[in-house]
């Protein structure tokens, strides 16, 4: 049986069911989000001295423009589709994933400057959160990679039975990525920065 | 969201500078920063402020969130409104007083003490 709405548009809402459905499912995100940034809130105007300067600044500037810089080539990479350059799309999402690499490479070397000093999320309130949002966020980028990979590889077969459906995928990815860039564009100055 | 190839080749060139606009956005936000601003509530604000202009670049090209289907708005409407609940959450904690020891008429030192 095929499931119904994959590529035409539904006739109620004008939208393929999986379009509505990543949007739904990036509203949940931002609710999950939401409540961590909430009790970000909480937490740092109750304490009576919140610290600075812990963090790399440099490093997380980097992986700001890595993330940028994966947002701008997934658009590139769906973009490719609907131009059907089939070599451009692989290069330009190939890219992506090497920069969600990257970005997990720095992730790493932060996290584990601080875990060699002691600095675990056990140490003061503001790691605690620190790790927590950084430590959801990069889960999130690992699970695009997971979904990219798929795409790259035994995924990308779809594209010759039914190209319109596999380009549609490649939106959806595309948009849960972007999303994932937003929340670090938010991240990164208030972990950082104040 | 307009996806037919003439309409997407003219978005190349706009998904580039974008790309281009939210680098030198971070390049501010970090260059604030090292500014030292007067207060840390007007240093919060640039910095949001900054962050705002480019989540909503992100959303609105990346995303094509300029030109979408209105069931799309309307679940992006709700989901607004219940993260405004969510964020007040800790202003009415801040707000809210009760159980609080109230200072004592005249200042006694041991005023609520017992």
């Amino acid at each position: 049986m095929n499931i119904p709405y994959t590529v035409e548009e539904r006739p109620d809402s004008g939208l393929a069911n999986g379009k509505l459905g990543i949007w739904l499912f990036l509203a949940s995100e931002v609710m999950l989000f939401g409540a961590l940034f909430s009790t970000y809130i909480i937490l740092r105007t109750g304490a009576t001295e919140w610290p600075h300067g812990e963090l790399n600044v440099p490093l997380g500037a980097f992986n700001t423009v890595l993330l940028i810089s994966s947002s701008v080539t997934m658009v590139m990479a769906w973009a490719m589709l609907k131009l059907h350059n089939w070599s451009r799309h692989r290069l330009y999402l190939a890219a992506t994933f090497v920069l969600a690499g990257l970005f997990l490479v720095n992730k790493y070397f932060e996290y584990s400057d601080h875990l060699v000093k002691g600095e675990g999320p056990w140490h003061s309130t503001f790691l605690a959160i620190y790790f927590t949002l950084t430590g959801l966020h990069g889960l999130h980028i690992v699970g695009g990679m997971v979904v990219m990979a798929y795409l790259l590889g035994p995924g990308a077969k779809l594209w010759k039975t039914n190209p319109d459906q596999f380009t549609n995928r490649i939106e959806y990815t595309g948009l849960y990525w972007h999303f994932v860039d937003l929340v670090w564009i938010f991240l990164f100055p208030v972990l950082y920065l104040l | 969201m307009h996806s037919d190839p003439a309409s997407v080749q003219a978005s190349l060139r706009k998904y580039v500078m974008i790309g281009g606009a939210l680098l030198v956005f971070t390049a501010i936000t970090v260059a604030v920063n090292l500014v030292h601003l007067s207060s840390i509530a007007l240093a919060v604000t640039v910095a949001l402020i900054i962050a705002i202009m480019k989540g909503s670049m992100v959303a609105t090209v990346f995303m094509h969130l300029s030109n979408e289907k209105k069931w799309i708005y309307g679940a992006l409407l709700l989901t607004v409104i219940f993260f405004v609940v969510l964020m007040s959450v800790p202003l009415f904690t801040l707000m809210d007083t009760i159980g609080t020891p109230q200072p004592a008429i005249g200042g006694g030192e041991h005023a609520g003490g017992h």
